[in-house]
């Protein structure tokens, strides 16, 4: 699974964060989305998927 | 029998109406569990789902074009394969025969119905067709207030609502002169409380914007079909070339009149978004029971659409029998000037306010919001990363102590 993100367009809600801890973090200053594992392992594929689900601007793109 | 009355056989077709964030969610969740039947997407709007939340923000202040809105690539919605419906709305609903009536003549048959209309803006009366005047919900609403900016108008914002004070914000950065008139005792009161509604209020004064608390606006007054200002409850009057009305949404249910789907503010749904005879609603327009307290909510967040959508998907193919309660802490947030406010849980009817990190005059701080000895919400402005230390407070309603602090 490969994931990119829009960082232009990140908001900084962390609900990426809440669906996913191992694979995404937030920065301190601003909120906006730090990617720890762009190539995570397939048993965290489904909350990859969440996470991408419910981020409020649609910033997360996975491709299987 | 039916298919869709055996208890664990999943629906053989599905119609999602509404075609936006909660719409988008619940087709997409379908297909990623695993539904492979025939999927309707009707949509009233013309336009591939969009985002609304950037409207009152990037959308407006001209960084981002319209284009920047899109949920998802024309290439992703068609590998979903839908039958896409957009442009023409559904205008009643046959729970009998299971079909939708579209306004173009066509029905669309379902075994489950997902109700995902969400809400529209509230318009102060007699100003339909007036220019200059502008509610701000869809994308043409948008960009038709973006170019009434750029002729630099004085600008009259009614409601100190979210929308309304983002808006203020933008047309002060667009170098508009800006009247901002709320009923509340400060923009953003209702929801923030004194303390952070004072903050807020000191933030629009010190960028310019004129603000009239503890007011209604009676009227738009027009010359010749267009606006020129307002008249207040208490009979001053505001001039003005250019009105936007922020003054609340209301849910989008009219074409479920005499369906028998239960209405009342929103659809009248159960824990577990269901709203009987094979309907399920999520998003904006869905009211539902609090699972802890029984009180019946509906939220216009963003993410409580995502949230909705998912669960929504979920239950559909479980079915009613199997369905499982939303649970959720809801989430919002707001941009103004170089603040951002985020908000976890409900601060309607708190009874207390503790800061907790931070402070107004740092403009930067974190509060704890309780009801009844119990935190109900967390409020963040510019202190993004720290807030969400605060969410199982408010997910578990945690004793309001001394110091609740994460
Ligand atoms: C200007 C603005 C700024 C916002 N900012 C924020 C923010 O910063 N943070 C946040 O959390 N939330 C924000 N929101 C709220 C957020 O956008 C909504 O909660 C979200 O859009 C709800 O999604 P929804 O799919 O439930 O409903 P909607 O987005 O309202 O979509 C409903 C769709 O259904 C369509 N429809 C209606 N009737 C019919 C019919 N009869 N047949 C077919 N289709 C129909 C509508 O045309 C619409 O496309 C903002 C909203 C606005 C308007
Ligand atoms: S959920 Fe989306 S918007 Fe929020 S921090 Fe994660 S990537 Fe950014």
């Amino acid at each position: 699974m490969q994931i990119s993100i829009d960082f232009d367009k990140c908001c900084g809600a962390g609900q990426c964060v809440l669906a996913a801890p191992d694979v995404f973090d937030q920065r301190d200053e601003d909120g906006i989305v730090v990617l720890l594992d762009d190539n995570p392992p397939a048993d965290q594929a489904e909350n990859v998927a969440q996470a991408a689900a419910v981020c409020p601007a649609a910033v997360i793109q996975v491709k299987q | 029998m039916t298919g869709a009355a055996v208890t664990g056989a999943p629906p053989s077709r599905i119609a999602v109406v509404g075609a936006s964030a909660a719409g988008l969610c619940v087709v997409e969740a379908l297909r990623r569990q695993g539904y492979g039947g025939p999927l309707t997407l009707i949509g009233e709007e013309t336009h591939l789902p969009y985002d609304r939340p950037p409207l009152s923000k990037q959308v407006l202040s001209g960084a981002w074009d319209t284009g920047r809105l899109r949920l998802r690539g024309a290439d992703d919605i068609e590998a979903l394969g839908l039958r896409l419906r957009l442009g023409s709305p559904a205008i009643a609903l046959d729970t009998q025969d299971r079909e939708v009536a579209l306004a173009d003549g066509s029905l669309v048959g379902y075994d489950a119905l997902v109700v995902a209309t969400g809400t529209r803006a509230r318009r102060l009366p007699g100003t339909d067709g007036v220019r200059g005047v502008h509610v701000l919900r869809t994308l043409e609403d948008a960009v038709a207030l973006r170019e009434d900016l750029a002729g630099k108008p004085h600008l009259v914002v009614v409601g100190g609502g979210f929308v309304g004070a983002e808006a203020a914000a933008v047309a002060r950065g667009l170098g508009c002169e800006v009247t901002l008139v709320t009923d509340t005792a400060q923009p953003m009161g209702d929801a923030l409380g004194d303390e952070l509604g004072a903050m807020l209020r000191a933030v629009h004064a010190e960028h310019g914007v004129r603000i009239e608390t503890g007011t209604l606006v009676d009227r738009v007054l027009t010359a010749g079909g267009r606006a020129t200002g307002v008249r207040l409850a208490d009979d001053r009057t505001i001039d003005a070339e250019a009105v936007l009305v922020g003054i609340g949404a209301l849910p989008n249910t009219e074409w479920l009149t005499g369906s028998g789907v239960p209405v009342g503010n929103g659809v009248t749904c159960d824990v577990t978004l269901y709203a009987g005879s094979g309907v399920w609603a999520a998003g904006d327009v869905a009211s539902w029971p609090h699972p802890l307290t029984g009180e019946r909510i509906r939220v216009e967040h963003r993410t409580n659409a995502a949230e909705q959508g998912l669960a929504v998907a979920r239950n559909v193919l479980a079915g009613p029998e199997q369905a499982r309660p939303f649970e959720t802490v809801p989430y919002v947030w707001s941009d103004q000037y170089d603040l951002r406010i985020q908000i976890w849980g409900r601060t309607r009817g708190a009874d207390e306010v503790r800061i907790v990190e931070g402070s107004p005059a740092e403009r930067k701080l974190i509060a704890l919001y309780g009801k009844d000895g119990r935190v109900c919400a967390a409020v963040g402005v510019n202190m993004m990363r720290a807030l969400r230390d605060y969410r199982s407070q408010v997910a578990e309603a945690a004793p309001f102590t001394a110091r609740s602090a994460a």
